[in-house]
């Protein structure tokens, strides 16, 4: 017998959260106020994350968590074990076999498919944020649809770098709507969130839930001249030799050794298991 | 001819304490009108309340609109009157920081109104930056600088750039002069003077300054405890003042 009620949160507080969601998903891109309650972990550890995943879960779902895209970092061991201990829930790092998928920073490889959630951990949902400090302004904005500031910001980057050097957290049009910020994922996950999943966004600290009904258009803002590119590394990962995942550059030896890498280590070792080599692989050079 | 913009009625109090009281004119297009009066005597609560940015208590500010021709742009939505203040006004604040964004680079700033009505070609939004910059006379290899680098005068005529980007019709002044050194407001009366000239503005001046409005304005009202004391052309009114207040003000300039 547990401590806790399923999933730590009481009923009370899932029911208010899940309205904040339904709220959400009604108004794609919307950013809705929620009443945060304290976790036992420290903000900027995926509080608001996992207050929506606790309003979601249900006793026969199966979790996966997944930092960066790797499902054994210690913020994703800790998030899984909270939930496996206060819902007893089944959990996983294979895609495929989870319904509720918490994430930061990535958004899987494999398409997620209808039925499944995607639970992202968002630091700062304020897109305008960075150039509009006002809250009172940026809501005003959003709700006169007044965006031009979003393309000063990209206007920025171009006089700056010749190009649009924003990596992540770029910014998106969701349902012709409203702009919002698809938190720290890289560029090169944009074009995915037009998906069969449920996305859900959760911000602890700032006390806010947004969301992306299935196929919801999302388009990545630019200029006629400047286009939305979601690039990444021109490599292929050194372990399973994947062409079209994002990767990360990893330090391999001490001798300042590199490879690439894809970022989803899930979709990796699948790769692997199916007998797919990278040029890095010690078994493959073997 | 219409008038460009029409007030009529226009008061604004402040609890007990009096902004600007029945304030009634016509301001025709490509005339200037200026606002005088010593400190305290309604003028900055005046322009506000023509432009939107306090709520008067009575009265109507009626605007030519390009689309529906005269509106008071009080009954306005609000969309509606925020769209109208990024495309056919302007506002130039006395302080340049308080017009500019200070984070971002002179060639942003002046951008920013043209991506807001939905430039979306980087190209040509700089072209029109770099074309400006030029027009208020800021060399174009400063475009990519942040105002915080700029001298006083720079930064007012960045945000005077700023403003007319996208060619309002109707342009509010709060001391666009004030707090620059002599030779520097003189500099910036000249290119005022020559972008009212050839852009054929409209504008209201508010100034305490009577050498900016002897240069720049058609029309002249002078306030005194929030009421329009004496209204006239220009140099009527300066040479030939009729209530004693403003006697009072222009005697006390040609004294200094
Ligand atoms: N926000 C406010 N709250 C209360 N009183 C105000 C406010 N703003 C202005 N006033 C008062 O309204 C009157 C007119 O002020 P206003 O700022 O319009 O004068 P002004 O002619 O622009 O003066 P200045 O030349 O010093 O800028 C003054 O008595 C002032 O104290
Ligand atoms: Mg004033
Ligand atoms: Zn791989």
């Amino acid at each position: 017998m547990s401590d806790y009620n399923f999933a730590y949160l009481d009923e009370q507080t899932k029911r208010m959260i899940r309205r904040a969601i339904l709220k959400g998903l009604a108004i794609p891109g919307y950013q809705v106020p929620f009443a945060s309650r304290e976790m036992p972990m420290p903000y900027g550890w995926g509080t608001g994350g996992v207050q929506v995943s606790a309003a979601v879960l249900c006793p026969e779902d199966t979790l996966k968590v997944i930092d960066q895209g790797a499902d054994d970092t210690t913020n994703a061991v800790s998030i899984r074990r909270f939930f496996e201990r206060t819902a007893q829930i089944a959990v996983t790092t294979a895609t495929a076999d989870a319904t509720v998928i918490q994430t930061r920073h990535r958004i899987p490889e494999e398409p997620l498919r209808d039925g499944q959630i995607l639970v992202y951990q968002v630091p700062i949902p304020e897109p305008l944020r960075f150039l509009e400090p006002r809250e009172s302004e940026t809501r005003k904005m959003h709700a006169l649809e007044e965006y031009g500031l979003m393309h000063v910001k990209l206007y920025e980057d171009i006089s700056r770098h010749g190009h649009i050097a924003t990596a992540y957290a770029y910014p998106v049009k969701v349902a012709d709507r409203y702009v919002m910020d698809p938190s720290p994922i890289p560029k090169f996950d944009n074009p995915k969130m037009e998906m069969a999943a449920i996305q859900l966004f959760g911000a602890g600290r700032e006390q806010r839930i947004y969301a992306l009904p299935p196929f919801t258009r999302v388009v990545s803002l630019d200029f006629e001249d400047h286009p939305f590119v979601a690039s990444k590394a021109d490599h292929p990962c050194g372990l399973c030799g994947a062409q079209d995942s994002y990767l990360d550059e990893v330090i391999v030896d001490d001798a300042g050794g590199r490879m690439f890498v894809c970022s989803d280590t899930d979709y990796c070792a699948g790769r692997q298991v199916d007998g797919h080599r990278g040029s890095d692989n010690k078994e493959y050079a073997a | 001819m219409t008038p460009l913009l029409q007030v009529k009625g226009l008061t604004k109090t402040y609890g007990r304490h009096i902004g600007c009281r029945d304030v009634s004119f016509d301001l025709f297009p490509g005339e200037v009108m200026g606002i005088v009066g010593e400190s305290g005597s309604g003028k900055s609560t005046l322009l506000n309340s023509m432009a939107g940015h306090v709520v008067p208590d009575a009265g109507q500010v009626i605007f030519d609109t390009r689309d529906a021709g005269p509106r008071d742009t009080r009954a306005m939505s609000e969309p509606e009157r925020r769209m109208l203040s990024r495309t056919d006004w302007a506002f130039v604040h006395q302080h340049a920081r308080d017009g500019l964004r200070m984070g971002v680079s002179a060639g942003g700033n002046v951008g920013e109104r043209l991506m807001a009505v939905g430039a979306r070609n980087y190209g040509a939004i700089r072209a029109s930056a770099i074309d400006w910059l030029d027009r208020v006379e800021i060399r174009a290899d400063r475009i990519d600088d942040r105002p915080t680098t700029f001298s006083g005068g720079m930064q007012q005529r960045l945000q005077i750039a700023r403003n007319l980007v996208t060619g309002p019709r109707l342009v509010f002044m709060d001391e666009p002069t004030g707090g620059l050194d002599v030779s520097v407001q003189a500099r910036l009366l000249d290119l005022l003077r020559g972008l009212v000239r050839d852009m054929g503005l409209s504008a209201i001046i508010v100034t305490h300054d009577l050498a900016v409005v002897r240069l720049l304005a058609d029309r002249l009202m002078v306030m005194k405890g929030g009421d329009v004391v004496e209204t006239g052309l220009t140099d009527q009114v300066l040479d030939d003042p009729q209530h004693g207040y403003t006697q009072l003000l222009v005697s006390s300039v040609l004294q200094v």
